[in-house]
């Protein structure tokens, strides 16, 4: 996830101080990462060093100052540019699963097993969203459901190679 | 659309065909649906077939009501042709001798229960004229019987007719001389028989004149038995056409799904309809042909039919081919007018409006209308538009209650509410569709209202003729009379019948007229009474007579009548003569003597009362009173076995040509048995044919509802539950029906018993007929328990 | 090996049908009160597990103990008399009588056990107000959506009050959003009332909704939460 242009995002609206700019975002996207403040300090820098947002003000009531950022036309531009452009769909071609499955097959290790264990890991994750997901608000369940539709996917694969065990070894390890 | 825009032009796509022509594409949409009834793998096969059966069955049995005219004519044309040919209107006149005219005497008899009808016949010359389907005359003692009398005579335990029939069997009638093929007939010669001892001299055979006009009340009573038979039949053929339909809307709905429009699968059900509706009357043209080779060796009610007289009339038979198929399709679009099917499914509708009642009732009443517009009809009324209009009525009548009896299943089953689970299933799924239920019941209703009606008629016509006879055969059962048989043959003959084995009594007298002796003019009236000779057993058996010595003579009056008794006494004068059997050569002169008392007569065995004169046998020599005739009743032990045939058989023996009666209310009673008997196993089969339908449709219901009965298998349910659902199901409708056939029967009945001028003799006729629906009821559901019990298996559980 | 506590256990299952064996020595136990999801592919015995231990069909060996009773060696009568008062039931489609309203339709496993109608279709109404459907009362399942007539379906279940409730794919034939709420109600008031549930599925998704899950796998029935 592109921190800067989220930042961005979120100056749209009106400028914002650092700290600010901080707690919003964890408060909406944050709920697994918080931001580091270092973070939020390095990222406004590289966006004022390019342009996209000065300082609207700087403000030191009997504490350090705090500069309070403003979006420029440039960026609205910038974040324009960015919520048009399609994410890349992840190709998962470099899977740790599927090496895994080979190197059990290559070293006559039991690849069921380590298949089984691992439906058996993602079903309680799933589980576990499941119960959140149950308990949270709308924007709890919308990223569970994310989640849970990934795992889902990866649960079908560890099916569908369960099932098809024989096959792979004799491709693997003829 | 740069989709679209980057591919290549596509090759040279095959021409589309051009639009077909409409007619065109209404026959290939009905072809596409024969192909589906024909090819539609098991499922469509036997869907098919089920309609093309239940169709059959159908026609087969309107093919064999279309025949009945022809077989009418045809038995009434050899009736006529072997009838003597009328040489004028008074039947005693005796045809000129020549040599081919014949000498006969009907000497028809009965034989447990059944006619033996027959003719003794004297040749007056060398080529005597013969009756239709006979080849040769038989001579003396010799006889040429129909195959069915020759069969029961060769069966065993007939003896007693082989005696009274004591001829040598010289030949077979042929076809054409035969009512029907189990009519039992025999002509026998004689070189004894003469005018005097009952002969009547013949010219020829084949009676010219047309035959009397059918009664009315009979033709009331044919029309109505047709009615009462046929419109179950429709009903059924109309229902046989939807056997299936809800698979057939669902595969339909397949069609759409791939492009067909309605209008489309509408036609292609009518051709799926139309090909099970051919089938059927090829399948009903072959019921008929193979049932008409049995129909002549089966006999019911005396009555068979050789199988070249069944052939369809030609107009009715073109009929039921045009109309069959074409109920067939109009059938199926009213059906589907119903339905909509979807690509995705088939939606029911038509629930939003519930059935009207107005116009339902109006065919009732139009009925009964016409009935008024018709008025009575008496037995003796020549009226011969009358009869349509009461068949016309009761149709309107019958065909109402049928349509009356949706609206009313519906109106009923939609005030049901809760009740046990079972009742509530039950309720609810007609509820849901009380539409085929009804509709096969319909069928119940009308052959049941139709059968009581017929029934209370019978019974009214019936009631009335036994009222009239008055016959009483607690004193005589059997009553015979010989005329033109000298006094001396009639004392032997009591004799011989007393000799009989079985008789207990026989009053047996020998009647002759007595006259009062003189000149008269032509317009004068001779005054004429009865004598009436006879033991004195006998004669207190005719009058009622306290003393009674042999050589007694009593005169008796009629009680009751002055004008007969002043008649009596003008010919019976005590202590003068009177002329004794006047008219037959010369006359007997005789004293009534003077002390003879007068007593009052009573009515005899056959409900007649005697007056006159009557004489002990040692008052007069029977034997020499000319003219005289013998009348014997007789009174039997009816423990004896075969006691009748013993008695016939001395009658036979006496004189062939006497006509002997039974004088037994229970004879009568056992005919009018027979046609309600025939009433009953009518209905009972168009029933039967109704309840194989109710049954498919039941089967039809469960199987689509496998699945859920199996679910309700797993919830733990009983089988009784379900079992007693499917109970109530049926029994429902089916008693409804019941009641609107009782109650419209009843009505239609009465308003029939008035219409021909009778009284209702009995309102419970209608119990066996109710009897019959109920045991109905219970078979549907029993033969449909199996099938039920097989489909509730956990099995139906598993997903395909 | 009947595992302590629980309430329905099977050891051993056999059952063949013709010359496929559909369970193959399957071995399965459930808690009161716990939500077990049977998993696996199709054609694995998933089906078959469930009807053998609801009662609907008796295995070919093996023992199934319900309560402290031996289920397999009852007869048909007791089983099914057991079915209507401690078992429940929820199909993925068809099984809702379509005659019926959807009010009789959840108050007909009490009316099978005996209960007056009135009673029954009180107590009917209140699981439909629990699983938001009350307002279709009076209307007959064919004029209700498919997710509706699942929750129905549930409702029915619930409402003769039983220990068990077998679920067959119930979400089968619904969209992801009705099938999940579907399952939110069901095993929300399951675990609300106590009520074990046995949740055959081949959903992941659905699976998840569980304590606990079990595959089955050529017949044979593996508790991999204890196996791991």
């Amino acid at each position: 996830m592109s921190i800067g242009h989220t930042l961005l995002g979120l100056l749209e609206s009106g400028p914002r101080h650092g700290y600010d700019l901080k707690r919003t975002f964890d408060e909406k996207f944050g709920q697994d990462r918080p931001l580091h403040y270092g973070q939020v300090y390095s990222t406004m820098s590289r966006l004022l060093k390019n342009g996209l947002v000065e300082v609207d003000g700087v403000e030191s009531e009997g504490g350090p100052e705090r500069k309070r950022y403003a979006i420029t036309d440039a960026g609205i531009t910038d974040v324009t540019q960015w919520l048009a452009q399609p994410e890349k769909p992840e190709p998962y071609l470099q899977s740790t699963l599927y090496t895994k499955v080979v190197l059990a097959l290559l070293t006559d290790r039991s690849a069921a097993d380590l298949l089984d264990a691992q439906r058996s890991a993602h079903l309680r994750m799933m589980r576990i969203l499941t119960d959140r997901k149950r308990k949270g608000d709308l924007a709890d369940q919308l990223i569970c459901d994310h989640a849970l539709f990934h795992l889902e996917a990866d649960l079908r694969w560890l099916e569908l190679t369960a099932a098809r065990l024989d096959q792979l070894a004799k491709v693997v390890a003829p | 659309m740069t989709l679209l825009d980057s591919r290549t032009a596509p090759p040279a796509a095959p021409e589309s065909p051009k639009p077909a022509s409409c007619g065109a594409v209404v026959l290939r949409d009905l072809g596409l649906g024969v192909r589906f009834a024909a090819a539609g793998g098991r499922e469509g096969w036997i869907r098919t077939l089920l309609t093309a059966v239940g169709v059959g069955l159908g026609v087969a049995l309107l093919l064999l009501a279309s025949s009945v005219p022809h077989l009418l004519d045809e038995r009434n044309a050899r009736e006529q042709a072997r009838s003597e040919t009328q040489i004028s209107d008074s039947p005693d006149v005796n045809a000129p001798k020549s040599d081919s005219s014949v000498l006969r005497i009907n000497t028809t008899t009965e034989y447990h229960d059944r006619t033996v009808a027959g003719y003794l016949m004297r040749p007056d010359g060398s080529t005597p004229v013969l009756p239709s389907g006979v080849t040769g005359f038989p001579g003396a003692d010799e006889m040429v019987v129909s195959p069915a009398l020759r069969e029961l005579l060769a069966e065993p335990g007939n003896e007693l007719l082989r005696e009274r029939l004591p001829y040598e069997i010289t030949g077979t009638i042929q076809d054409a001389g035969l009512r029907s093929p189990g009519e039992l007939l025999y002509y026998a010669g004689s070189d004894t028989l003469t005018t005097a001892s009952g002969g009547h001299r013949i010219a020829g055979y084949g009676d010219e004149r047309a035959g009397d006009p059918l009664p009315p009340l009979l033709i009331v009573l044919v029309v109505m038995v047709c009615v009462v038979l046929l419109v179950p039949v429709a009903i059924f053929i109309a229902t046989a056409v939807r056997f299936g339909g809800d698979r057939r809307d669902r595969r339909l709905a397949a069609l759409r799904l791939v492009g067909a429009d309605i209008r489309t699968t509408r036609r292609i059900a009518a051709g799926e309809a139309l090909f099970g509706a051919l089938l059927g009357l090829l399948i009903g043209l072959a019921f008929f042909l193979t049932g008409r080779e049995f129909v002549g060796s089966v006999e019911i009610w005396d009555v068979s039919a050789f199988p070249a007289d069944l052939v369809p009339d030609s107009m009715l038979a073109l009929l039921i081919v045009v109309a069959v198929p074409l109920t067939a399709v109009l059938v199926t679009l009213v059906a589907m007018r119903s339905v909509v099917i979807e690509p995705l499914g088939v939606v029911r509708r038509g629930r939003e409006r519930g059935r009207r009642l107005w116009w339902r009732l109006l065919m009732p009443f139009a009925g009964l209308a016409v009935f008024g517009l018709t008025g009575r009809i008496s037995a003796y009324e020549y009226a011969p538009e009358k009869p349509f209009g009461i068949a016309a009525g009761s149709v309107l009548v019958l065909v109402g209650l049928a349509l009356l009896l949706p609206w009313l299943v519906e109106a009923c089953v939609n005030r049901l509410r809760g009740g046990p689970v079972p009742w509530q299933l039950a309720t609810r799924r007609l509820q849901l569709s009380s539409g085929a239920a009804s509709r096969a019941v319909s069928g119940v209703t009308v052959a049941v209202a139709g059968a009581i009606a017929l029934q209370m008629m019978f019974a009214a016509m019936n009631a009335d003729f036994n009222r009239m006879t008055g016959q009483d055969p607690t004193r005589a059962q059997f009553a015979g009379y010989s005329e033109d048989v000298t006094g001396e043959a009639a004392t032997s003959a009591v004799e011989r019948f007393r000799a009989t084995k079985g008789v207990d009594v026989v009053i047996g007298s020998v009647e002759a007229y007595a006259s009062k002796p003189g000149d008269y003019a032509d317009e004068d009236v001779q005054p004429t009474t009865s004598l009436t000779v006879g033991t004195c057993a006998t004669l207190r058996e005719l009058a009622r007579i306290d003393a009674c010595e042999d050589g007694d003579t009593f005169v008796v009056h009629p009680p009751g009548d002055k004008d007969m008794t002043a008649w009596v006494d003008e010919t019976a004068r005590k202590g003068k003569e009177v002329e004794i059997g006047s008219g037959y050569g010369k006359p007997l002169r005789w004293t009534l003597p003077a002390g003879s008392p007068t007593v009052h007569g009573r009515k005899d065995p056959m409900g007649e009362t005697h007056y006159g004169i009557m004489a002990t046998t040692g008052a007069i020599d029977a034997g020499k009173v000319p003219g005289a005739q013998i009348t014997v009743q007789i009174r039997v032990d009816r423990s004896v076995p075969d006691v009748a045939e013993y008695v016939r058989n001395t009658a036979a023996e006496i004189d062939p040509g006497m006509r002997f009666v039974t004088l037994d209310s229970v004879e009568r009673d056992r005919q009018y048995a027979s046609i309600q008997t025939g009433l009953q196993v009518g209905a009972t089969a168009v029933l039967l044919l109704i309840a194989a339908s109710m049954l498919v449709s039941q089967l039809e219901q469960l199987r689509e509802r496998r699945r859920l009965l199996s679910v309700l298998v797993a919830f733990g349910t009983r089988r009784s539950t379900l079992g007693w659902s499917v109970l109530w199901q049926t029994a429902v409708p089916v008693v409804l029906g019941l009641a609107v056939a009782v109650a419209g029967g009843l009505g239609l009945g009465g308003a029939l018993t008035w219409l021909i001028q009778k009284q209702v003799a009995d309102w419970w006729l209608f119990w066996p007929m109710a009897g019959v629906g109920g045991a109905l009821i219970v078979l549907v559901t029993l033969l449909s328990l199996p099938p039920l019990w097989r489909m509730m298996r956990p099995e139906g559980l598993r997903t395909e | 090996m009947i595992p302590d506590g629980s309430l329905l256990a099977a050891h051993d299952l056999r059952k063949t049908y013709g010359s496929t064996p559909a369970l193959d020595g399957a071995s399965f136990s459930v808690h009161p009160g716990e939500v077990v999801a049977v998993m696996g592919p199709s054609g694995s015995g998933k089906s078959t597990l469930l009807h053998c231990l609801a009662g609907i069909i008796t295995p070919d060996s093996g023992t199934i103990t319900y309560a402290g009773r031996e289920l397999s060696a009852m007869p048909d009568a007791e089983r099914s008399a057991l079915r209507r008062s401690d078992f429940g039931f929820v199909f993925q489609f068809g099984q809702l009588v379509p005659e019926l309203t959807c009010v009789e339709n959840v108050a007909l496993p009490l009316r099978l056990n005996g209960v007056r109608r009135k009673a029954a279709e009180r107590t009917a109404l209140e699981w439909m107000e629990r699983l938001e459907v009350d307002d279709l009362g009076a209307q007959r399942p064919g004029e209700v959506s498919g997710g509706q007539g699942q929750r129905v379906a549930v409702a029915r279940a619930l409402a003769g009050s039983p220990k068990v409730i077998f679920a067959d794919e119930p979400t089968g034939a619904l969209d992801s959003l009705n099938g999940e709420r579907v399952m939110e109600l069901l095993t929300e008031a399951a675990r609300s009332a106590n009520v074990a549930v046995v949740l055959v599925t081949h959903e992941a998704r659905v699976a998840a909704y569980s304590d606990r899950d079990v595959t089955v796998r050529d017949g044979r029935a593996r508790d991999l939460e204890h196996a791991v």
